[in-house]
């Protein structure tokens, strides 16, 4: 997906298009509105991988896996509503086709390849996840074609100026619903007793079992959260960058660095990395190259990895070698 | 041969172990012992170099190891067994031996694909060395089977062959006769004797009262990380407060 | 394990040599260029299997960049021996030190990372070596790849696929023999130490950040060599050498074959070469193929086909 590459040729030129920038004559002003506009589109990009990191940290929470598959999710939302938006479906009823299909491939998967080795070794849970990813990314890749797919944006696709910086209103929609997501998802493992059973799990699956809480439940349901998470993050940002069978790679590996940033597990860190890495990728793309925006994305994590691997809020651990 | 010095650990605010000091001549069998949580096992963790100390030393034939990884005092000549069984399942028997011979083996990556002549012949002696030992340790049968297939006994006393493949000086041994049955405590009792009577220095963790009076020489008792006493299987036994540690524990306050 | 009245060192050697005698008998089955083609293919990924495996089946580290090596390699020669005209040895032999040096640097750096931390990471450096690859347009031809001349010795010209064959035959034969000699060692133990129980080796003095370095430096080495080697093959290299799907093809067969395994690596790599050929009618499906037969494998057959068979025969795949 080339949401930076769309922003760093709206930032380097044809600067009339932009309305409202011609407000401003003063050379100063423009270096402004180029780095809101930077910082508008880094943010967008931002709000998806955040709904991917904390989709991330859920699975990893409830059961220890981290879900190489996450980046699937993400891609099957935006393809899933493309398809039900061409075929003729009202845009609303197409946003919620392809977040309830994709939770529901979420549960499948859950069930058919995550339960059975539930107990396994690293190694085989992370080939397990990767076999996943193939399949999903196969099957739209069978179904779907290879080629890329548009969304319409959800309220039209008219900027709104903004101190001299063009902001698109699927920008604000990215930022608004993440926060409402994120508010929803604090009260469901504060309050419901499967959200706190889940966390329960997270810290100690053995005692969480022994007080009753059912953990294949729990499993799916963090597979069926994370799986509507990502492709929530995929209908948002599906109007502004391409969809396409094979996005789910570099989105998984994005939404990872983000919930590596913020520290694996963590709700807050999640959406604190995603946003970070929005804006590191966004600021990369704008001022240095948007050839290797995506590299900005790996660098990070490895100095994140190698320097702090707790993330910024994380619990470290002391004393052990 | 090893002098441990006001040695402490702290994790979070939780002191493990607390101003810990007593020493381990040559050539004796020692024996931590103590109620559970004591701290018996973090201190080992601490010898061997698999935990760093808060503060403290720890002088191995005088030189002063306190922090050292594990790597390098295994190459000081300490070898160690685990309490929760560190087998590498993934490997046989007598492979798991030769594991532990692996300092004083050719580990060139190079010379092993080349299959350089006097690898394989210090291999194959290392081989013949592990199969006694295996011998030596009772588990003499096992000799090719995989780890996986031994009974947790057999697994421990494999542990303990392992350990003196290495052909070590000072030889710690955690909780050696943990799980096992009335028998397999008397062949262990009797293995750490044999092995004591070669000249290994041995520090062991128990808590099979009966083993550690029978073998050892010196004992020392710690209690919520601090030493209680320190002194003669005798002298220790009738300490009262070592009494009133274990019976205190008895009575489920430990 | 064999028995001892036998001299261990042939008896372990026999399947080698049959297996090098029916490489050697094969040609004479193959009826034209393409199946030389095919068989070529199961070579390449067989050796790289084989390398993979050592690091992930034996050691226990998990790479899923390893085709970047691959494809550095490959990359390497060609620039060398295309922009630079170079001679193909030097080129192979700089080449392939080159990414040694560079996967020493990586490994060094990324291998005290354990389980999903160190796949994440060998992912990503695998993704940023394909991206620079592609970028790269003046040096590397970008995305659209370049081509590569010949690979000649002293004037002598290997080319054509018969004479490939019988160099990548021998390639593999070689790989299967020193991997062998590997795992039967003192070093061979003590990685396989590692993967068991890193406390524990440590404990006896395996210096495993050492060890793990080596073995991966070692796995990215014959993965430069066998590259190098490929692009003169092909005439051809192009970004996609180094890309993830093909470090997860690596993976699959070094899984499915089996972990730890170097029998299991050479039939997964020629289960999987095939399996396109033969689904060559589904065409499109071998991404869910592959995908469905990575989870079943997973999950039915945790430590892949060659181990489990072995285990239902009563004997060590080895």
């Amino acid at each position: 997906m080339e949401a930076g590459g769309l922003t760093a040729g709206r930032a380097s030129g044809g600067r009339a298009a932009i309305p409202g920038s011609a407000l401003f004559r003063r050379d100063g002003s423009r270096v402004v509105s180029q780095f809101l506009q930077l910082i508008f589109a880094g943010v967008t990009v931002g709000a998806t991988y955040a709904l991917a990191a904390l989709g991330f940290s859920i699975i990893y929470n409830a059961s220890g896996v981290i879900n190489f598959a996450q980046g699937e999710f993400i891609m099957l939302g935006g393809m899933i509503a493309a398809f039900l938006s061409a075929a003729g479906a009202p845009l609303p009823l197409a946003l919620v086709g392809a977040v309830a299909a994709t939770a529901l491939i979420g549960l499948i998967v859950a069930k058919i390849a995550i339960a059975p080795a539930r107990d396994a070794d690293v190694t085989t849970l992370v080939i397990i996840t990767i076999g996943v990813s193939m399949v999903l990314r196969g099957g739209v890749e069978t179904t779907l074609g290879k080629g890329g797919r548009t969304l319409p944006p959800f309220s039209g696709d008219k900027p709104i100026a903004f101190a001299g910086a063009a902001v698109l209103p699927q920008s604000l929609w990215a930022l608004a619903t993440t926060l409402v997501v994120v508010a929803a998802l604090a009260l469901f493992f504060a309050r419901t007793r499967l959200g706190k059973g889940i966390l329960a799990t997270a810290h100690n699956r053995l005692a969480a079992e022994l007080v009753g809480v059912d953990t294949r439940r729990v499993l799916s349901t963090s597979f069926v959260l994370s799986a509507g998470l990502g492709a929530l993050g995929g209908v948002l940002i599906a109007p502004i960058a391409n969809a396409s069978y094979d996005a789910g790679i570099m989105l998984g590996l994005k939404g990872f660095v983000a919930a590596a940033i913020g520290g694996l597990g963590s709700g807050v860190g999640a959406v604190a990395g995603g946003l970070a890495l929005g804006l590191m990728e966004s600021l990369t793309a704008g001022y240095l190259s948007s050839a290797y925006k995506d590299a900005v994305a790996i660098v990070v994590v490895l100095v994140i990895l190698l320097v702090r691997p707790s993330g910024l809020f994380g619990a470290t651990s002391g004393g052990g070698r | 041969m090893l002098c441990v010095e006001k040695l402490s650990k702290s994790f979070g605010g939780v002191a493990a172990v607390s101003d810990v000091s007593f020493s381990v001549a040559k050539g004796t069998i020692h024996a931590v012992i103590g109620p559970n949580g004591a701290g018996k096992t973090t201190l080992f963790n601490l010898i061997t170099g698999l935990l760093a100390p808060s503060s403290g030393s720890i002088r191995l034939r005088g030189e002063e190891v306190a922090g050292l990884p594990p790597e390098s005092l295994a190459r000081r000549g300490v070898a160690r067994t685990f309490q929760n069984l560190q087998v590498s399942m993934n490997l046989s028997a007598i492979e798991n031996v030769m594991v532990g011979a692996h300092l004083r083996l050719n580990s060139s990556l190079l010379a092993a694909m080349a299959r350089r002549p006097s690898l394989v012949a210090r291999d194959r002696a290392a081989r013949a060395e592990a199969a006694d030992l295996l011998a030596f340790v009772g588990c003499g049968a096992y000799l090719d089977a995989d780890a996986r297939a031994m009974p947790y006994g057999a697994l421990k006393r494999l542990e303990i062959a392992r350990a003196l493949a290495a052909a070590p000086e000072l030889l710690f041994l955690d909780e050696p006769a943990a799980g096992l049955n009335h028998t397999e405590t008397g062949e262990v009792e009797r293995l750490i004797g044999e092995i004591g009577r070669r000249g290994v220095t041995v520090v062991l963790v128990e808590h099979d009262m009966r083993l550690v009076m029978n073998v050892s020489q010196h004992i020392v008792v710690l209690d919520y990380g601090k030493k209680l006493a320190d002194g003669a299987p005798e002298e220790v036994r009738r300490n009262p407060e070592v009494i009133a540690a274990y019976l205190g524990a008895a009575d489920g306050g430990g | 394990m064999a028995s001892p009245s036998l001299p261990r060192a042939l008896s372990s050697r026999a399947p080698a040599l049959a297996f090098a005698a029916a490489l050697a008998l094969l040609p004479l089955f193959l009826p034209n260029a393409y199946y030389f083609d095919v068989a070529i293919r199961i070579a390449v990924n067989a050796t790289l299997a084989i390398a993979l495996n050592l690091l992930i089946g034996y050691a226990g580290q998990i790479s899923l960049g390893h085709a970047a090596f691959f494809g550095l390699g490959a990359y390497g020669s060609a620039i060398l021996t295309g922009a630079f005209g170079w001679p193909p040895i030097a080129a192979l032999v700089v080449s392939a030190a080159a990414v040694g040096a560079l996967a020493y640097l990586v490994g060094r750096a990324i291998l005290r990372l354990e389980g999903h931390y160190l796949a994440m990471a060998t992912l990503g450096l695998g993704v940023v070596a394909s991206i620079a690859l592609g970028n790269e347009v003046a040096l590397t031809g970008g995305p659209d790849g370049m081509a590569v001349p010949d690979f000649s010795v002293l004037g002598w010209r290997l080319a054509g696929e018969t004479s490939w064959y019988w160099a990548f035959a021998a390639l593999l034969i070689a790989a299967i023999v020193l991997a062998g000699n590997l795992v039967d060692s003192p070093a061979g133990r003590a990685l396989r130490a590692l993967h068991g129980s890193q406390t524990a080796a440590r404990a006896l003095g395996v210096d495993a950040s050492g060890f793990k370095t080596r073995v991966f430096v070692l796995s990215a080495v014959v993965a430069a060599f066998v590259g190098s080697l490929y692009g003169h093959y092909e005439g051809f290299v192009t970004p996609g050498l180094a890309a993830f799907p093909k470090s997860v093809q690596l993976v699959t067969m070094v899984v499915v074959g089996g972990m730890a395994s170097i029998w299991g690596s050479v039939l997964g790599a020629a289960l999987l070469s095939l399996a396109p050929e033969l689904l060559a009618r589904f065409e499109g499906y071998e991404t869910i193929g592959y995908g469905a037969i990575l989870v079943a494998t997973m999950i039915f057959l945790p430590r892949g086909i060659a181990p489990s068979l072995a285990e239902r025969f009563g004997r060590k795949a080895g």
